[in-house]
Formats: structure tokens, C-alpha cells, sequence
């Protein structure tokens, strides 16, 4: 009976799959077209791009780097594309570069400009990236003076003295912990410092001076401007705001009812009003409450506000990071024997810290985005200010589009790579393995 | 049991305070009390010294004063013989007026582009990330710089709607046309859009303080209450009824009776009608303006606070786990009902306390509302009226007061409200 019966004696190779489920087809069934609503979205999404590239892409294209005013651009762009064409005049950004970019700061020092920016990502880095050498904090701890003295110019002296009270902060500090307690040295090793910083820095700085002359052009104030200003301000006032903001946020949990007070009123005043009011703070009432003939610089001013007002918003956001640790956290630590500043930097700091990443970084992203509002109280931001000087002449009258996009490209740089960094930083601190 | 260290028993010395830890909190609360008050104390003396010196005196009467300066838009009725106080209020109501309006129209727009970043449409999600991140990362001032540019350099003159004989005979058409069926035109000088009108008014009446109040608007208002209870009272009934009898009556169009039978009545009866802004010679009559100032400011607060507004949103739908909703379907609940029984209570927990605080960040926003120019409190009392008296300090003062008691108001309801949803555990 076997030659009636056909018996298959190999398999048969697969079919391909149906057109509609492999590929390109089944990945649009799948994300755009999966039903009658996710298709009309999919429609209204392709006309809303469509619609932005037909604006906007011609405009673009057409654009021009090489001219030296405004109707020069126009008779370019006419000349190249047509008299109705419209493009971009991408040539004020060139001719107006330095501005945009260090105000009115001098010419022939813009090599200190250089030398700051790139001992920024000297000293950042160790700070950024822990697979560096743990010596190079130093050199991290040494750059805000050096900045100082790289941007304003002066006397090296001035700095020196200043990080000779800053040494003997330390100093006071290391000596007196043990004995007294972290609060009570910290106090007499300010004191100290302050005391240095006011009474022995003027003389030491003219004796050196005259002793060994070492300085570099000053440059007023006045004169910065541009991201050079918004990086001051916002470089400064993060590096501050954060060591502060971790002190309100303990301030704010403390057992003591006087600091615990003072630490709410303070926060809670600078949250409740609008960043403007206190710059106004800065440039209109703060002469009323410095003593008579006191002059104090602006940009000063402004950073120390700025700070204020980051530092209390990141006090919030801390505080949500040490509310959304465990009791049995604080409870070990109390176990193990550490004292409470021990247990706040060996134990709940690292975690609390963890946990508010995302919320720190977005509150330096808003700060950074709020340096533009300098611009009010009489700064050059790069926004407002420089590109109303540029606009001001008149060669360049009439152009709008072209300095807001270059704003908001380089603004969005910035922000975005660090939005990215705190991407980074959550996904390397991550603990639990899920 | 005994302590591994007694206390030591012998008498108190002076240098307890500082080594011994049960006396050393309060050492430092009395030095740090100490210390914030003699702060305190030498910036008033500062203060009093230098406004000695200036020749000023510290007192409020200057706001009972004439300020003698007029304003653009305003809420209830000014002119420039009104005391700065007044000037105050109506700086106070239009910051309120962008700001109530703005949080509304940032958490519709804000829950949309949220709920469609998290959408299975590769194409929509792509979009609305490219929204967030550019609105985000990007800083408000421009936003509204860029709206105000927008809006006053790049449409037309209110001359270029108009239609000459001489055009329609040679069958032109105008420059530019008005949108939504010849009802709103957005011209360089600001928006014309159609205004309510009643016939048969029945007037205004004065509440004192030159506050004029519409009863028109007021007999809306209540018509429309009146109707809501009314609703709710019959929605209550049919509900009775189902549970009594297990049959529930038809609701569908009785509610709609109830809800806007009375309120078409009564617009009837006053002779409602919209009053469309008309092109005439230079300028467009009739209807209302609203100055670019106040909409290029409400449209950048608006788009830049929806951005932040859609990722509280995903973050909120995205808290609440795929179990829940999939609990709720095998207890046999219909996705209407799953959505607000279940998902919404426990994602709203998650959303509404950083939603109000995006809120009140609008609110402060609002006060960048100096860059176009528009008359909020900043501009009215911490401009004109400051620059005008010279009073620095009580104005900028009083300012800081006002936004204080505004944030430290709605954040109390939030934590009022956040109290009640609290879960309760142990």
C-alpha cells in the first residue's frame, strides 16, 4: 500500500510574509495609520510640517552670509532668487558676531575671554566626569578666582587675597570641627575669613602691588555683555545657588525652630515673587539699605539676586528628595553612631541628591533661561539687549527674525545638552536593577 | 537602665554651651537669632540714614494721590484723574486677566499635546516632542518678543482690508481678508474681534467707587446658575428613580432643555447680538480691540507654560500602572468609567500639585508682560507710578507684597487640597 499514499519527505520552505506585515508597510499600519483617528492625526501632522517647511525653508535656503547692511542682503537675495523671493540675512550675525557674543568687552583682550572659557571646561571637568584623576578638584576649587581675575581685570593681588582668607576658612575650619561642631566652626572660620576679606585685603593688595606690579587692563562692568554676560551670571550663580540651596533645604528639616523659620520665610518670600521685582530689588533698593557712599556693581548685584532666587527653588526641590527617603535611612545612620553632619554627607546627601537630579537641572535650566531678564535692569543680554544695539543702527534696521533664531539656537544648546547630562546622570546613578 | 555615660551631674559651666551637644542647638539659635537681627537692625538704620540723606520720607499717602497718566485697557473704568491706587488695582486686574486666562488655555493645550506625545502616532509623538523640548529649552522672553514682533510687523494695516468700489469693479480682491467668517481681524494695530451687544438692555448700575456692574451679564450669570442646579437636581431625580424602581427614566433631552432653554430665552429677551468690528476709511469700528500687547503676551505664556504643563501630564498618566486600568476592565467597568473611577483620581493626585505650581509660575511670568508693554502691575505701580513719585521703596515693596500674597495664597488651597487627597496610610 505505499505507492498509493505521497508522503512529504522534506519541509517545505516558508512563505514570505504578507506585504502588509514586514517593512515599511507594516511599520506605517502600525504607527500611523492603526485606525481612523490615528490617521487623520497622522494627515493633520504631515500638513502642520508641510505648512512650517513651505514657510520656512525657502527663507532659509535663500539666506545670506556675506553683506554689510540690510538692503545689501535684499539686492542679494533679489538678484539671486528672484525679486520676490524673501530670505535670511544670516549677515548681521557675522558682522555683529563679537557683540552677540562678548558685548562691548575689548578687542584686544578677548584672549582672556578665551583663556576663561577654556579653563571653564578645565575645571568642569573633573566635576562632570569622575574617571578623572580626584586631584584635579583642586585646580576646580582655584578657577572662580581666576575667572574673576581673567574677566574684570586689576591687580592679581585682590584674588590672592581673597583666596588667602578662603585658606584660612579651611583652615579655621578643619581645626575647629572636631572640638566644636560643624556649625560653630563653620561660623568662626566665616568670621574669620570675613574679617581678612575686609580689613587685610585692600592694604595686602596695594603692598604687593607696589612690592611686585602684576596686573591686567581693568574692564569695567559696563562693558559686558552678550553670552558672555548670561554665561557670568549663569555660570556663577548654579555653582553658588546649589550649596546654598542643599543648606536652606536642611535648614528648612532642622530641629532648631529659629533656623527652620528663618530657612521657610526666606524661601518662601523668593518663591513667592517674580524673579523681575527682585532684579528691580537689585538695580532701585539696594543702595537704600548699603551703608552711605557704598558703590557696588551691578552685575554683582544682579548674581547675588540670581543666586538668591535659584538657591531657593533648588531648597524645594532637595527638599523633596530627602522627603522621598526612607525614615530608616536617618534611623541607620543615628544607629551606626554618625553625628548629624556625617550622616547627612555619608548617608542621606548622595541619596537625596540622586533622587532630585532631574528637578536640580531643570531649575539651572531655568535659571540660565532667566539670565536674559538682566536685560531690564540696563544689561546687555544677548537677547534683548545686544540685539537691540544691533538693531539700532541702521544698517541693520528691520531685521527681527534673524538675531531671535540665533538666540534661541544657542540657547537651546546649552539647555538641551544639560537637560541630556541629567539623562546621563540619572541612567549612571541608577541603583536598582529592574 | 543605665546609660553606658551618665550626664555628668557636676554644675553647669559656661563652656557647656558651646561643648555640650544638649545645650549647643540653643547656643546657636540664640547667636543666629541674634545675629539676623542685628542684620535687620543695620539695614533699617541704613535705609533710615540714606533716605535721610535723600531727603524722602517713608509713607504711603502718595497712593491717595492723582496719577495723572492713562492706560490702554483696562477692566473697570479709569481715567487719569483716578489716585495711583486706582492705577494699582487696574494693573493688579490685568495681571489676573492674563494669568487666569493663560493657566486655562496652557492646561487645555498643555493636556493635549501630553496626551498625544504618549500617542501610539510616530508621526503626532515626534511633533509634540519637538514642541516641548523647543518651548522649554528656549527662554519665555523671546517667546514673547517673538509674538510681539510677529504680530505688530508682520500683519497688515487695517487700510489693506478695505474694498473700494473701484476694486470691486475691477474685481480685486483686498490685501487682507478677516478669518472666521468676517468676524476677527488681526490688523498691526491689534485684534478686532465681534463684541455682545444687548438691545434691550437693562443697564448698569453703580455699586459705588465708580465700579459700574452689567446687569445684563449679571442676569446671564444667574439664568445660568439656576439652570445648573436645576440640572443637577434632575440628574439627582433620575438617579432616585433608577435605584427604586431599576429603570431610569430618559435624561437626554430634558437636560438639554433644562440647561439652555431658560439662558436662549433670556438672550432673546434682551435682543442679544454680536457686534462685528467693519473696515471703515483708516480703521475698523464697532466690536472690540484687544491691543497686541495683551495677546502676544498671553499666546507666548500660554505656549511656553503648556509645554510644561504637557510633561506633568504624561508624567502623571504614565505614573499609574498598566494593572489598574486592567484591574478595572475584569471588575467589568467601560472605558468612560475606568478613565474616571480609576486612572484620573490617582493620576490627578500625581498632576495637580507641580500643575499649580506651573500655575503660579505663569502668574510670576506675567511680569515679564513689561517687554511688550502691557499695563500689568509691574507696569502700573512698579513703572509709571514709581517713576513718576520717585518712591522707590514703597512701591517696589508693596509690589513684592502683592505677588506674595497671590502665591502664598494659591499655594495654601494647594496644600489644603493636597491634604485631602493625601493617601492615608498606617
Amino acid at each position: 500500500m505505499s505507492d498509493t499514499s505521497f508522503v512529504r519527505t522534506e519541509m517545505l520552505p516558508p512563505k514570505p510574509a504578507p506585504v502588509s506585515q514586514v517593512g515599511v508597510v507594516k511599520w506605517m499600519r502600525e504607527n500611523l495609520f492603526s485606525g481612523p483617528l490615528n490617521t487623520a492625526l497622522t494627515v493633520f501632522g504631515l500638513l502642520v510640517t508641510a505648512w512650517l517647511v513651505q514657510a520656512g525653508a525657502p527663507w532659509l535656503i535663500h539666506g545670506v552670509w556675506n553683506a554689510n547692511s540690510l538692503t545689501e542682503c535684499r539686492t542679494i537675495i533679489a538678484e539671486r532668487w528672484g525679486p520676490e523671493a524673501t530670505g535670511a540675512c544670516w549677515a548681521i550675525i557675522r558682522v555683529r558676531w563679537n557683540q552677540f557674543l562678548f558685548g562691548f568687552y575689548p578687542v584686544e583682550e578677548y584672549w582672556r575671554l578665551f583663556l576663561t572659557f577654556a579653563g571653564l571646561f578645565l575645571a568642569l571637568a573633573p566635576v562632570l566626569f569622575d574617571a578623572l584623576p580626584r586631584k584635579l578638584i583642586w585646580g576646580t576649587l582655584l578657577y572662580p578666582l581666576v575667572a574673576f581675575w581673567l574677566l574684570w581685570g586689576g591687580p592679581v593681588w585682590g584674588p590672592v587675597g581673597v583666596l588667602v582668607g578662603f585658606a584660612l576658612m579651611g583652615l579655621a575650619f578643619t581645626r575647629l570641627a572636631p572640638k566644636l561642631g560643624v556649625p560653630v566652626a563653620a561660623g568662626a572660620g566665616l568670621i574669620l575669613a570675613a574679617v581678612v576679606w575686609l580689613y587685610a585685603v585692600g592694604p595686602f593688595e596695594s603692598a604687593m602691588q607696589s612690592v611686585l606690579p602684576l596686573a591686567l587692563p581693568e574692564v569695567v562692568s559696563d562693558k559686558f555683555g552678550g553670552f558672555l554676560l548670561a554665561l557670568v551670571i549663569g555660570v556663577t550663580a548654579i555653582v553658588v545657588s546649589l550649596p546654598l540651596g542643599i543648606l536652606l533645604a536642611l535648614g528648612r528639616q532642622s530641629d532648631m525652630v529659629m533656623v527652620k523659620a528663618l530657612s521657610v520665610g526666606m524661601i518662601e518670600f523668593i518663591r513667592g515673587v517674580p524673579l523681575i521685582t527682585l532684579l528691580f530689588t537689585a538695580s532701585l533698593l539696594l543702595q537704600y539699605f548699603l551703608p552711605p557712599g557704598t558703590t557696588f556693581d551691578l552685575i554683582l548685584r544682579v548674581v547675588i539676586l540670581v543666586t538668591l532666587f535659584a538657591a531657593a527653588y533648588i531648597a524645594e526641590v532637595i527638599r523633596g528628595g530627602l522627603a522621598a527617603l526612607p525614615r530608616g535611612q536617618y534611623e541607620a545612620a543615628d544607629a551606626l553612631g554618625l553625628d548629624y553632619w556625617q550622616a547627612q554627607r555619608l548617608i542621606i546627601m548622595p541619596q537625596a541628591l540622586k533622587i532630585s537630579i532631574p528637578g536640580i537641572v531643570s531649575s539651572f535650566i531655568g535659571l540660565f533661561k532667566d539670565t536674559t531678564l538682566v536685560t531690564f535692569v540696563g544689561l546687555f543680554d544677548p537677547l534683548k539687549g545686544i540685539s537691540g544695539v544691533v538693531r539700532s543702527d541702521m544698517a541693520w534696521k528691520g531685521t527681527y527674525w534673524e538675531p531671535y533664531i540665533f538666540v534661541a539656537v544657542i540657547f537651546f544648546l546649552f539647555n538641551f545638552s544639560m537637560s541630556r547630562y541629567s539623562m546621563y546622570l540619572e541612567r549612571k546613578l541608577k541603583r536598582d536593577h529592574r | 537602665m543605665a546609660l553606658a555615660s551618665d550626664p555628668p551631674k557636676d554644675g553647669f559651666r559656661l563652656s557647656m554651651l558651646i561643648y555640650d551637644t544638649r545645650f549647643r542647638s540653643i547656643t546657636i539659635q540664640i547667636v543666629v537669632l541674634l545675629l539676623f537681627l542685628a542684620g535687620l537692625v543695620w539695614l533699617l538704620h541704613n535705609a533710615y540714614v540714606n533716605l535721610e540723606a535723600k531727603g524722602k520720607d517713608f509713607d504711603f499717602h502718595f497712593l491717595w494721590t492723582r496719577a495723572g497718566y492713562d492706560l490702554a485697557q483696562t477692566l473697570i473704568p479709569y481715567s487719569n484723574d483716578d489716585t495711583h491706587f486706582r492705577a494699582l488695582i487696574e494693573g493688579l486686574l490685568n495681571t489676573l486677566l492674563v494669568s487666569v486666562l493663560g493657566c486655562i488655555l496652557a492646561t487645555v493645550l498643555g493636556t493635549v499635546i501630553g496626551v498625544l506625545r504618549l500617542s501610539h502616532n510616530w508621526l503626532v509623538a515626534r511633533i509634540m516632542t519637538v514642541y516641548v523640548e523647543t518651548f522649554r529649552n528656549i527662554p519665555l522672553l523671546l517667546w514673547i518678543l517673538l509674538m510681539g514682533t510677529i504680530l505688530a510687523e508682520t500683519r497688515p494695516v487695517p487700510k489693506d482690508f478695505r474694498v473700494t468700489e473701484a476694486m470691486k469693479a475691477a474685481g480685486e480682491e483686498p490685501k487682507a481678508s478677516m478669518w472666521l467668517f468676517d468676524s476677527i481681524a488681526v490688523t498691526n494695530r491689534g485684534t478686532n474681534v465681534p463684541a455682545p451687544v444687548f438691545d434691550n438692555s437693562l443697564g448698569v448700575v453703580d455699586i459705588g467707587w465708580n465700579l459700574p456692574v452689567s446687569l445684563n451679564a449679571l442676569a446671564v450669570i444667574a439664568v445660568m446658575a439656576a439652570s445648573f442646579w436645576g440640572w443637577r437636581r434632575f440628574m439627582a431625580r433620575a438617579k432616585a428613580v433608577q435605584e427604586t424602581t431599576g429603570r431610569r427614566p430618559v435624561t437626554w433631552w430634558p437636560s438639554l432643555l433644562i440647561l439652555f432653554a431658560p439662558i436662549i430665552a433670556l438672550l432673546y429677551a434682551l435682543g442679544f447680538h454680536l457686534d462685528y468690528p467693519k473696515i471703515t476709511k483708516f480703521d475698523f469700528t464697532g466690536g472690540f480691540q484687544m491691543l497686541h500687547s495683551f495677546t502676544a503676551l498671553l499666546i507666548a505664556l500660554t505656549l511656553y507654560t503648556a509645554a510644561f504643563i504637557a510633561e506633568i501630564v504624561r508624567a502623571g498618566i504614565q505614573a499609574i500602572s498598566k494593572g489598574q486600568s486592567e484591574a478595572a476592565y475584569a471588575l467589568g467597568l467601560r472605558p468612560g468609567r475606568t478613565m474616571s473611577l480609576v486612572i484620573l483620581p490617582q493620576a490627578l493626585r500625581v498632576i495637580v500639585p507641580p500643575l499649580i505650581s506651573q500655575f503660579l509660575n505663569l502668574t510670576k511670568n506675567s511680569s515679564l508682560a513689561i517687554a511688550v508693554s502691557y499695563m500689568d502691575l509691574r507696569g502700573t505701580l512698579g513703572g509709571i507710578t514709581l517713576n513718576q513719585t520717585g518712591r522707590e521703596l514703597e512701591c517696589m515693596l508693596l509690589m513684592m507684597l502683592i505677588y506674595l500674597t497671590i502665591s502664598l495664597t494659591i499655594s495654601s488651597l494647594m496644600n489644603i487640597y493636597n491634604k485631602s487627597i493625601k493617601l492615608k496610610e498606617r
